[in-house]
Protein backbone atom coordinates (compact mmCIF):
# COMPACT_ATOMS: atom_id res chain seq x y z
CA UNK A 1 0.00 0.00 0.00
CA UNK A 2 2.64 2.36 1.25
CA UNK A 3 4.04 1.61 -2.18
CA UNK A 4 1.52 2.88 -4.19
CA UNK A 5 1.22 6.15 -2.49
CA UNK A 6 5.16 6.60 -3.15
CA UNK A 7 4.57 5.73 -6.81
CA UNK A 8 1.68 7.80 -7.13
CA UNK A 9 2.80 10.87 -5.09
CA UNK A 10 5.86 11.14 -7.40
CA UNK A 11 3.24 10.88 -9.94
CA UNK A 12 1.79 14.10 -9.10
CA UNK A 13 5.23 16.06 -8.42
CA UNK A 14 6.39 14.88 -12.14
CA UNK A 15 5.18 18.08 -13.47
CA UNK A 16 6.38 20.46 -11.26
CA UNK A 17 10.14 19.18 -11.48
CA UNK A 18 12.93 20.19 -13.19
CA UNK A 19 14.67 17.30 -12.89
CA UNK A 20 13.67 14.27 -14.35
CA UNK A 21 16.38 12.65 -13.70
CA UNK A 22 16.72 12.99 -9.55
CA UNK A 23 12.57 12.48 -10.09
CA UNK A 24 13.48 8.70 -11.48
CA UNK A 25 15.77 7.86 -8.56
CA UNK A 26 13.86 9.47 -5.98
CA UNK A 27 13.34 8.32 -2.47
CA UNK A 28 10.98 9.27 0.74
CA UNK A 29 14.00 11.24 1.57
CA UNK A 30 14.04 13.25 -1.93
CA UNK A 31 13.39 17.08 -0.99
CA UNK A 32 10.94 18.45 -3.58
CA UNK A 33 12.68 21.72 -3.37
CA UNK A 34 16.15 20.85 -3.33
CA UNK A 35 16.58 17.35 -4.62
CA UNK A 36 13.58 17.48 -7.65
CA UNK A 37 14.25 21.03 -8.19
CA UNK A 38 10.90 22.03 -7.37
CA UNK A 39 10.01 26.31 -7.52
CA UNK A 40 9.10 26.26 -3.94
CA UNK A 41 5.56 28.21 -4.82
CA UNK A 42 5.00 24.98 -6.77
CA UNK A 43 4.28 22.98 -3.01
CA UNK A 44 0.96 24.43 -3.47
CA UNK A 45 0.15 22.64 -6.04
CA UNK A 46 1.67 19.42 -5.43
CA UNK A 47 -0.81 19.65 -2.02
CA UNK A 48 -3.76 20.56 -4.08
CA UNK A 49 -3.09 17.42 -6.46
CA UNK A 50 -2.82 15.41 -3.10
CA UNK A 51 -6.32 16.59 -2.13
CA UNK A 52 -7.59 15.56 -5.54
CA UNK A 53 -5.96 11.81 -6.16
CA UNK A 54 -6.91 10.87 -2.74
CA UNK A 55 -9.57 13.15 -1.67
CA UNK A 56 -8.48 14.46 1.35
CA UNK A 57 -8.50 17.77 2.92
CA UNK A 58 -4.63 19.37 4.10
CA UNK A 59 -4.50 22.14 6.24
CA UNK A 60 -2.48 24.80 5.93
CA UNK A 61 -0.09 24.12 9.10
CA UNK A 62 -0.21 20.51 7.82
CA UNK A 63 0.92 21.82 4.10
CA UNK A 64 3.84 23.56 5.86
CA UNK A 65 5.19 20.20 6.74
CA UNK A 66 5.35 18.84 3.67
CA UNK A 67 8.67 19.08 2.46
CA UNK A 68 9.65 16.12 0.87
CA UNK A 69 8.50 12.44 -0.76
CA UNK A 70 8.22 10.84 2.50
CA UNK A 71 6.56 13.77 4.63
CA UNK A 72 3.66 13.90 1.85
CA UNK A 73 2.77 9.81 2.02
CA UNK A 74 2.96 9.96 5.78
CA UNK A 75 0.81 12.36 5.54
CA UNK A 76 -1.90 10.42 3.35
CA UNK A 77 -0.94 7.16 5.23
CA UNK A 78 -2.44 9.55 8.40
CA UNK A 79 -5.77 11.14 6.57
CA UNK A 80 -6.48 7.46 5.20
CA UNK A 81 -6.24 5.93 8.57
CA UNK A 82 -7.93 8.38 10.32
CA UNK A 83 -10.92 8.15 7.94
CA UNK A 84 -10.85 4.61 8.01
CA UNK B 1 32.55 59.45 -27.02
CA UNK B 2 29.44 60.93 -25.82
CA UNK B 3 27.30 58.04 -24.77
CA UNK B 4 24.69 59.80 -26.99
CA UNK B 5 26.74 58.97 -29.61
CA UNK B 6 27.08 55.03 -29.10
CA UNK B 7 25.15 53.56 -32.02
CA UNK B 8 22.56 50.72 -31.63
CA UNK B 9 21.68 48.26 -34.62
CA UNK B 10 19.58 45.07 -34.82
CA UNK B 11 21.21 41.35 -34.72
CA UNK B 12 18.28 39.25 -34.37
CA UNK B 13 14.80 38.95 -35.24
CA UNK B 14 11.97 37.34 -34.15
CA UNK B 15 8.43 36.59 -34.70
CA UNK B 16 5.41 34.70 -33.81
CA UNK B 17 2.81 36.16 -36.58
CA UNK B 18 -0.61 34.77 -37.64
CA UNK B 19 0.81 34.80 -41.15
CA UNK B 20 3.87 32.70 -40.01
CA UNK B 21 6.37 31.80 -37.16
CA UNK B 22 10.11 32.47 -37.90
CA UNK B 23 12.10 34.56 -40.48
CA UNK B 24 11.26 32.67 -43.17
CA UNK B 25 7.27 32.10 -42.91
CA UNK B 26 6.76 35.79 -42.14
CA UNK B 27 9.33 36.86 -45.43
CA UNK B 28 7.27 34.76 -47.64
CA UNK B 29 3.67 35.38 -46.24
CA UNK B 30 4.72 39.39 -46.38
CA UNK B 31 6.11 38.74 -50.18
CA UNK B 32 3.02 37.01 -51.38
CA UNK B 33 0.54 38.85 -49.64
CA UNK B 34 -0.98 36.07 -47.43
CA UNK B 35 -3.57 36.75 -45.15
CA UNK B 36 -3.05 35.26 -41.52
CA UNK B 37 -6.78 36.04 -40.76
CA UNK B 38 -8.94 33.18 -40.02
CA UNK B 39 -13.02 32.39 -39.26
CA UNK B 40 -12.83 31.76 -35.04
CA UNK B 41 -15.37 29.93 -33.95
CA UNK B 42 -15.76 31.49 -30.59
CA UNK B 43 -16.07 34.57 -31.42
CA UNK B 44 -19.00 33.36 -33.43
CA UNK B 45 -20.49 31.28 -30.83
CA UNK B 46 -19.77 34.38 -28.39
CA UNK B 47 -21.97 36.57 -30.85
CA UNK B 48 -19.53 38.60 -31.60
CA UNK B 49 -19.80 41.14 -34.06
CA UNK B 50 -16.45 40.41 -35.58
CA UNK B 51 -16.10 36.72 -35.94
CA UNK B 52 -12.58 36.61 -37.49
CA UNK B 53 -9.46 37.61 -35.71
CA UNK B 54 -5.35 37.04 -36.68
CA UNK B 55 -3.85 33.77 -34.86
CA UNK B 56 -0.94 32.54 -35.23
CA UNK B 57 -1.26 28.77 -36.00
CA UNK B 58 0.06 25.43 -34.23
CA UNK B 59 1.92 27.08 -31.49
CA UNK B 60 0.82 24.55 -28.85
CA UNK B 61 2.79 21.86 -30.74
CA UNK B 62 5.69 24.05 -31.01
CA UNK B 63 5.82 25.33 -27.53
CA UNK B 64 7.11 22.24 -26.57
CA UNK B 65 9.85 22.21 -28.40
CA UNK B 66 10.91 25.53 -26.94
CA UNK B 67 9.79 24.78 -23.29
CA UNK B 68 9.62 22.13 -20.29
CA UNK B 69 6.36 20.70 -19.04
CA UNK B 70 7.23 22.70 -15.97
CA UNK B 71 7.66 25.91 -17.48
CA UNK B 72 4.40 25.61 -19.42
CA UNK B 73 2.12 24.75 -16.36
CA UNK B 74 2.35 28.62 -15.84
CA UNK B 75 2.66 30.27 -19.09
CA UNK B 76 -0.26 31.72 -21.04
CA UNK B 77 -0.62 32.64 -24.38
CA UNK B 78 0.83 35.99 -24.58
CA UNK B 79 4.14 34.58 -22.47
CA UNK B 80 4.61 31.76 -24.84
CA UNK B 81 4.51 34.14 -28.07
CA UNK B 82 6.60 36.68 -26.47
CA UNK B 83 9.20 34.14 -25.68
CA UNK B 84 9.31 32.39 -28.70
CA UNK B 85 9.55 35.49 -30.44
CA UNK B 86 12.46 36.18 -28.08
CA UNK B 87 14.11 32.70 -28.10
CA UNK B 88 14.18 32.58 -31.97
CA UNK B 89 15.56 36.46 -31.92
CA UNK B 90 18.07 34.92 -29.16
CA UNK B 91 19.15 32.42 -31.80
CA UNK B 92 19.52 34.66 -34.60
CA UNK B 93 21.81 36.89 -33.12
CA UNK B 94 24.22 33.98 -32.45
CA UNK B 95 23.50 32.86 -28.89
CA UNK B 96 22.23 29.59 -27.46
CA UNK B 97 19.50 29.03 -25.04
CA UNK B 98 21.46 28.97 -21.49
CA UNK B 99 21.21 25.26 -19.96
CA UNK B 100 19.09 25.72 -16.97
CA UNK B 101 21.28 24.38 -14.71
CA UNK B 102 24.06 26.53 -15.58
CA UNK B 103 24.56 29.45 -13.20
CA UNK B 104 26.00 32.05 -15.99
CA UNK B 105 24.23 35.20 -16.21
CA UNK B 106 23.93 38.16 -19.23
CA UNK B 107 25.15 40.96 -17.08
CA UNK B 108 25.07 43.08 -20.25
CA UNK B 109 22.03 41.55 -21.54
CA UNK B 110 18.19 42.97 -20.69
CA UNK B 111 14.51 43.11 -21.95
CA UNK B 112 11.64 45.50 -22.53
CA UNK B 113 8.86 43.06 -23.56
CA UNK B 114 5.48 44.72 -23.12
CA UNK B 115 2.09 43.78 -23.90
CA UNK B 116 -1.68 46.03 -24.59
CA UNK B 117 -3.97 43.70 -21.59
CA UNK B 118 -1.77 41.88 -19.55
CA UNK B 119 -2.94 37.93 -19.24
CA UNK B 120 -6.73 38.27 -20.33
CA UNK B 121 -6.56 34.75 -20.54
CA UNK B 122 -5.64 33.27 -17.72
CA UNK B 123 -7.77 36.14 -15.75
CA UNK B 124 -11.08 35.19 -17.57
CA UNK B 125 -10.43 31.16 -18.26
CA UNK B 126 -9.16 30.59 -14.46
CA UNK B 127 -8.84 33.93 -11.87
CA UNK B 128 -12.50 34.94 -12.46
CA UNK B 129 -14.47 31.90 -12.43
CA UNK B 130 -12.86 30.19 -9.49
CA UNK B 131 -12.72 33.51 -7.40
CA UNK B 132 -16.12 34.19 -7.88
CA UNK B 133 -17.27 30.41 -6.85
CA UNK B 134 -15.13 30.58 -3.37
CA UNK B 135 -12.98 28.80 -4.83
CA UNK B 136 -9.53 30.86 -4.50
CA UNK B 137 -7.39 27.72 -2.46
CA UNK B 138 -7.93 25.97 -5.70
CA UNK B 139 -6.59 28.18 -8.01
CA UNK B 140 -2.64 26.95 -7.38
CA UNK B 141 0.41 28.83 -7.72
CA UNK B 142 0.68 30.08 -11.59
CA UNK B 143 -1.67 32.85 -11.08
CA UNK B 144 0.13 36.02 -10.26
CA UNK B 145 3.08 35.43 -12.59
CA UNK B 146 0.85 34.91 -15.94
CA UNK B 147 -1.29 38.25 -14.77
CA UNK B 148 1.36 40.37 -13.17
CA UNK B 149 1.90 43.14 -16.08
CA UNK B 150 5.79 41.92 -15.99
CA UNK B 151 4.32 38.49 -16.82
CA UNK B 152 6.08 38.31 -20.01
CA UNK B 153 9.59 40.07 -19.39
CA UNK B 154 9.62 37.91 -16.11
CA UNK B 155 9.72 34.67 -17.55
CA UNK B 156 11.74 35.45 -20.62
CA UNK B 157 14.38 36.81 -17.74
CA UNK B 158 15.21 33.10 -16.55
CA UNK B 159 14.70 31.04 -19.63
CA UNK B 160 17.92 33.22 -20.80
CA UNK B 161 18.89 34.04 -17.48
CA UNK B 162 19.21 38.43 -18.23
CA UNK B 163 21.07 39.94 -16.10
CA UNK B 164 20.36 43.68 -16.61
CA UNK B 165 16.94 45.42 -16.84
CA UNK B 166 13.88 43.16 -17.02
CA UNK B 167 10.70 44.90 -17.64
CA UNK B 168 7.46 44.79 -19.06
CA UNK B 169 6.18 48.52 -20.52
CA UNK B 170 2.59 49.66 -21.77
CA UNK B 171 0.89 52.24 -24.39
CA UNK B 172 -2.00 50.32 -25.84
CA UNK B 173 -1.06 49.88 -29.24
CA UNK B 174 2.74 51.72 -28.83
CA UNK B 175 3.79 49.47 -26.81
CA UNK B 176 5.95 47.10 -28.97
CA UNK B 177 7.17 50.26 -30.58
CA UNK B 178 7.79 51.99 -27.57
CA UNK B 179 9.43 48.86 -25.80
CA UNK B 180 11.87 49.67 -29.10
CA UNK B 181 12.60 52.98 -27.97
CA UNK B 182 13.04 51.94 -23.85
CA UNK B 183 15.70 49.32 -25.05
CA UNK B 184 17.33 51.98 -27.75
CA UNK B 185 17.55 54.82 -25.61
CA UNK B 186 19.43 52.00 -22.75
CA UNK B 187 21.87 51.17 -25.00
CA UNK B 188 22.66 54.45 -26.44
CA UNK B 189 23.22 55.69 -22.82
CA UNK B 190 25.62 52.96 -21.98
CA UNK B 191 23.49 50.83 -19.57
CA UNK B 192 23.47 47.89 -21.64
CA UNK B 193 25.07 46.24 -24.35
CA UNK B 194 22.04 44.17 -25.85
CA UNK B 195 18.30 44.23 -25.05
CA UNK B 196 15.65 42.02 -26.35
CA UNK B 197 12.39 44.85 -27.29
CA UNK B 198 9.29 43.77 -28.79
CA UNK B 199 5.80 43.08 -27.71
CA UNK B 200 3.06 40.02 -27.09
CA UNK B 201 -0.67 39.87 -26.79
CA UNK B 202 -2.62 37.11 -26.65
CA UNK B 203 -5.31 35.53 -29.01
CA UNK B 204 -8.51 36.03 -26.29
CA UNK B 205 -11.83 36.80 -26.57
CA UNK B 206 -11.40 38.77 -22.93
CA UNK B 207 -9.06 40.59 -25.02
CA UNK B 208 -10.95 41.53 -28.30
CA UNK B 209 -14.27 41.75 -26.71
CA UNK B 210 -13.87 45.45 -25.52
CA UNK B 211 -12.90 46.63 -28.87
CA UNK B 212 -16.35 44.55 -30.54
CA UNK B 213 -18.46 46.67 -27.45
CA UNK B 214 -16.66 50.26 -28.89
CA UNK B 215 -17.45 49.22 -32.47
CA UNK B 216 -14.20 49.83 -33.65
CA UNK B 217 -13.78 46.34 -35.26
CA UNK B 218 -15.11 44.95 -38.98
CA UNK B 219 -18.46 43.00 -37.99
CA UNK B 220 -18.99 42.96 -42.30
CA UNK B 221 -16.22 40.30 -43.72
CA UNK B 222 -16.65 37.66 -41.43
CA UNK B 223 -17.66 35.00 -44.33
CA UNK B 224 -14.60 36.38 -46.42
CA UNK B 225 -11.35 36.86 -43.18
CA UNK B 226 -8.68 37.16 -45.58
CA UNK B 227 -10.66 40.44 -46.99
CA UNK B 228 -11.48 41.55 -43.62
CA UNK B 229 -8.46 43.70 -42.69
CA UNK B 230 -8.65 46.61 -45.29
CA UNK B 231 -6.35 49.74 -44.13
CA UNK B 232 -6.87 52.47 -46.25
CA UNK B 233 -9.44 51.20 -48.63
CA UNK B 234 -12.90 52.82 -48.87
CA UNK B 235 -14.46 50.07 -47.73
CA UNK B 236 -12.52 49.85 -44.64
CA UNK B 237 -15.12 49.53 -41.72
CA UNK B 238 -12.70 49.46 -38.68
CA UNK B 239 -9.69 46.65 -37.76
CA UNK B 240 -9.73 42.87 -37.24
CA UNK B 241 -8.12 41.97 -34.31
CA UNK B 242 -4.53 40.03 -34.42
CA UNK B 243 -2.50 38.24 -31.90
CA UNK B 244 1.39 36.87 -31.69
CA UNK B 245 4.52 38.24 -31.00
CA UNK B 246 8.06 40.23 -32.37
CA UNK B 247 11.01 40.51 -30.88
CA UNK B 248 14.42 42.47 -31.75
CA UNK B 249 17.30 42.05 -30.66
CA UNK B 250 18.96 45.86 -30.35
CA UNK B 251 23.30 46.09 -29.82
CA UNK B 252 25.63 48.06 -29.16
CA UNK B 253 27.52 48.51 -32.13
CA UNK B 254 30.95 47.87 -30.55
CA UNK B 255 29.35 44.58 -29.07
CA UNK B 256 27.96 43.67 -31.81
CA UNK B 257 31.15 44.13 -34.05
CA UNK B 258 33.19 42.49 -31.67
CA UNK B 259 31.80 39.60 -31.58
CA UNK B 260 31.52 39.33 -35.37
CA UNK B 261 27.13 39.71 -35.26
CA UNK B 262 25.85 39.69 -38.60
CA UNK B 263 23.79 43.32 -38.52
CA UNK B 264 20.74 43.70 -40.27
CA UNK B 265 19.95 47.29 -39.71
CA UNK B 266 21.20 50.39 -37.92
CA UNK B 267 17.94 51.69 -35.76
CA UNK B 268 19.23 55.97 -36.08
CA UNK B 269 16.26 56.90 -33.91
CA UNK B 270 13.48 56.03 -31.51
CA UNK B 271 11.32 59.05 -30.22
CA UNK B 272 7.72 58.67 -28.47
CA UNK B 273 5.28 61.42 -27.56
CA UNK B 274 1.65 61.76 -26.61
CA UNK B 275 -0.75 64.41 -27.90
CA UNK B 276 -2.05 65.19 -24.25
CA UNK B 277 -5.19 64.53 -24.96
CA UNK B 278 -5.99 68.24 -26.53
CA UNK B 279 -6.21 69.88 -29.92
CA UNK B 280 -8.47 67.24 -31.39
CA UNK B 281 -6.63 64.33 -29.35
CA UNK B 282 -8.74 61.89 -27.07
CA UNK B 283 -7.99 59.17 -25.53
CA UNK B 284 -9.23 57.51 -28.78
CA UNK B 285 -8.20 59.70 -31.45
CA UNK B 286 -4.92 61.60 -32.06
CA UNK B 287 -3.51 65.06 -31.79
CA UNK B 288 -2.56 65.20 -35.39
CA UNK B 289 0.36 67.99 -34.40
CA UNK B 290 1.31 65.35 -31.53
CA UNK B 291 1.78 62.41 -34.12
CA UNK B 292 3.41 64.73 -36.74
CA UNK B 293 6.07 65.99 -33.69
CA UNK B 294 6.44 62.46 -33.18
CA UNK B 295 7.80 61.79 -36.88
CA UNK B 296 9.69 64.86 -36.82
CA UNK B 297 11.28 64.30 -33.89
CA UNK B 298 12.42 61.04 -34.82
CA UNK B 299 13.83 62.21 -38.42
CA UNK B 300 15.54 65.14 -36.76
CA UNK B 301 17.08 62.61 -34.35
CA UNK B 302 17.53 60.26 -37.02
CA UNK B 303 20.03 63.23 -38.32
CA UNK B 304 18.29 62.39 -41.95
CA UNK B 305 16.54 64.59 -44.37
CA UNK B 306 13.07 63.52 -45.14
CA UNK B 307 13.45 62.85 -48.41
CA UNK B 308 15.90 60.12 -47.30
CA UNK B 309 13.33 57.97 -45.71
CA UNK B 310 12.01 55.39 -48.67
CA UNK B 311 9.22 53.69 -46.98
CA UNK B 312 7.10 53.85 -43.97
CA UNK B 313 5.49 50.83 -42.12
CA UNK B 314 2.66 52.41 -40.81
CA UNK B 315 0.17 51.99 -38.05
CA UNK B 316 -2.49 52.13 -40.29
CA UNK B 317 -5.53 50.16 -39.03
CA UNK B 318 -8.37 50.34 -41.42
CA UNK B 319 -10.68 52.88 -39.64
CA UNK B 320 -11.01 56.87 -40.46
CA UNK B 321 -7.26 57.11 -38.64
CA UNK B 322 -6.03 55.48 -41.97
CA UNK B 323 -6.37 59.43 -43.50
CA UNK B 324 -5.30 61.24 -40.65
CA UNK B 325 -1.91 59.27 -40.68
CA UNK B 326 -1.34 59.64 -44.05
CA UNK B 327 -2.00 63.29 -43.96
CA UNK B 328 0.21 63.29 -41.26
CA UNK B 329 2.63 61.63 -42.76
CA UNK B 330 2.74 63.86 -45.51
CA UNK B 331 2.88 67.05 -43.97
CA UNK B 332 5.46 66.07 -41.06
CA UNK B 333 7.89 64.65 -44.21
CA UNK B 334 6.62 68.02 -45.78
CA UNK B 335 6.25 66.23 -49.06
CA UNK B 336 3.16 66.66 -51.60
CA UNK B 337 0.92 63.84 -52.66
CA UNK B 338 3.35 61.96 -55.37
CA UNK B 339 6.30 62.36 -53.07
CA UNK B 340 5.48 60.57 -50.62
CA UNK B 341 7.73 57.52 -49.27
CA UNK B 342 6.48 54.27 -50.66
CA UNK B 343 3.86 52.99 -47.65
CA UNK B 344 2.09 50.35 -46.53
CA UNK B 345 0.35 48.50 -43.42
CA UNK B 346 1.36 45.40 -42.57
CA UNK B 347 -2.00 44.92 -40.30
CA UNK B 348 -3.59 44.20 -43.55
CA UNK B 349 -2.50 40.48 -43.60
CA UNK B 350 -2.09 40.07 -39.44
CA UNK B 351 -4.68 42.29 -38.64
CA UNK B 352 -4.19 44.87 -35.51
CA UNK B 353 -1.53 42.77 -32.72
CA UNK B 354 -2.12 45.42 -30.33
CA UNK B 355 0.69 45.63 -28.07
CA UNK B 356 2.53 43.24 -30.49
CA UNK B 357 1.82 44.99 -33.52
CA UNK B 358 4.28 47.71 -33.56
CA UNK B 359 7.07 44.98 -32.62
CA UNK B 360 5.70 42.50 -35.24
CA UNK B 361 5.67 45.49 -37.86
CA UNK B 362 9.13 46.78 -36.59
CA UNK B 363 10.54 43.11 -37.69
CA UNK B 364 8.83 43.33 -41.09
CA UNK B 365 10.58 46.74 -41.40
CA UNK B 366 14.04 45.59 -40.64
CA UNK B 367 13.29 42.82 -43.24
CA UNK B 368 12.09 44.74 -45.64
CA UNK B 369 15.33 47.00 -45.90
CA UNK B 370 17.96 43.48 -45.20
CA UNK B 371 16.30 41.84 -48.14
CA UNK B 372 15.22 44.31 -50.34
CA UNK B 373 11.55 44.28 -51.10
CA UNK B 374 8.31 46.46 -49.67
CA UNK B 375 5.55 44.42 -49.06
CA UNK B 376 2.33 45.34 -50.46
CA UNK B 377 -0.58 46.40 -48.70
CA UNK B 378 -3.34 44.25 -49.36
CA UNK B 379 -7.28 44.79 -49.81
CA UNK B 380 -7.19 48.15 -51.06
CA UNK B 381 -7.52 47.72 -54.35
CA UNK B 382 -10.64 50.20 -53.85
CA UNK B 383 -8.65 53.22 -52.37
CA UNK B 384 -10.15 55.61 -50.07
CA UNK B 385 -11.40 58.21 -52.58
CA UNK B 386 -9.45 60.87 -49.61
CA UNK B 387 -6.28 58.54 -50.76
CA UNK B 388 -6.10 58.91 -54.23
CA UNK B 389 -3.62 61.88 -54.76
CA UNK B 390 -1.47 58.87 -52.88
CA UNK B 391 -2.18 56.46 -55.07
CA UNK B 392 1.45 56.48 -56.27
CA UNK B 393 2.69 55.83 -53.08
CA UNK B 394 0.52 53.13 -51.48
CA UNK B 395 2.20 50.09 -52.38
CA UNK B 396 -0.41 47.27 -53.00
CA UNK B 397 2.04 44.93 -54.74
CA UNK B 398 5.35 44.14 -53.05
CA UNK B 399 7.99 45.55 -54.96
CA UNK B 400 11.41 44.09 -54.79
CA UNK B 401 13.84 47.19 -54.56
CA UNK B 402 16.57 47.92 -52.52
CA UNK B 403 15.82 50.59 -49.77
CA UNK B 404 18.00 52.79 -47.73
CA UNK B 405 15.92 53.99 -44.57
CA UNK B 406 12.09 52.96 -43.66
CA UNK B 407 10.22 54.51 -41.06
CA UNK B 408 8.03 52.36 -38.29
CA UNK B 409 5.09 54.52 -36.27
CA UNK B 410 2.78 53.29 -33.75
CA UNK B 411 -0.15 55.21 -32.27
CA UNK B 412 -2.20 54.02 -29.38
CA UNK B 413 -5.06 54.60 -27.08
CA UNK B 414 -4.07 57.83 -24.71
CA UNK B 415 -3.09 59.98 -27.79
CA UNK B 416 0.48 58.22 -27.58
CA UNK B 417 2.63 58.36 -30.53
CA UNK B 418 6.04 56.35 -31.36
CA UNK B 419 8.23 56.48 -34.58
CA UNK B 420 11.17 54.16 -35.20
CA UNK B 421 13.46 55.09 -37.95
CA UNK B 422 15.93 52.33 -39.11
CA UNK B 423 18.85 52.49 -41.81
CA UNK B 424 20.64 49.12 -43.89
CA UNK B 425 23.41 48.87 -42.32
CA UNK B 426 26.39 50.33 -43.27
CA UNK B 427 29.80 51.02 -41.62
Amino acid sequence: MSDEIFEKVIELVGPFSKDKEALKNATENSSFLKDLQMSSSRLVDVVLAIEDTFGIEVGDDEADKILTVGSAVSLIRAKQAAAA
Amino acid sequence: MKSEDRRVVVTGLGVVAPNGHGLKEFERALRAGTSGIRKIAALEELNFRCQVAGVPQNIPEKATQYFSDEDLLAMNQAMIYGAMAAIDAWRDAGFKVPERNSDEIFWDTGCVLGSGLSGMDTIGDVLVPKINAGKVRRMGSTLVEQTMASAISAKLSGLLALGNQVTSNSSACNTGTEAIQDAFLRIRFGLAERMLAGGAESSSVYVWGGFDAMRVLNGESNDQPTKASRPMSHSAGGFIPGSGGGVLMLESLDSAQQRGARIYAELLSAVVNCGGQRQGGSMTAPNSASVQRCIRGAVAAAKIAPEEIDAINGHLTATMGDLIEVNNWAQALECGPGKLPMISSTKSMIGHCLGAAGSIEAVAAVLELDRGFVHGSINCEDLHPELESFADNIVQKTRDEEISVIAKSSFGFGDVNGCLIFRKWRE
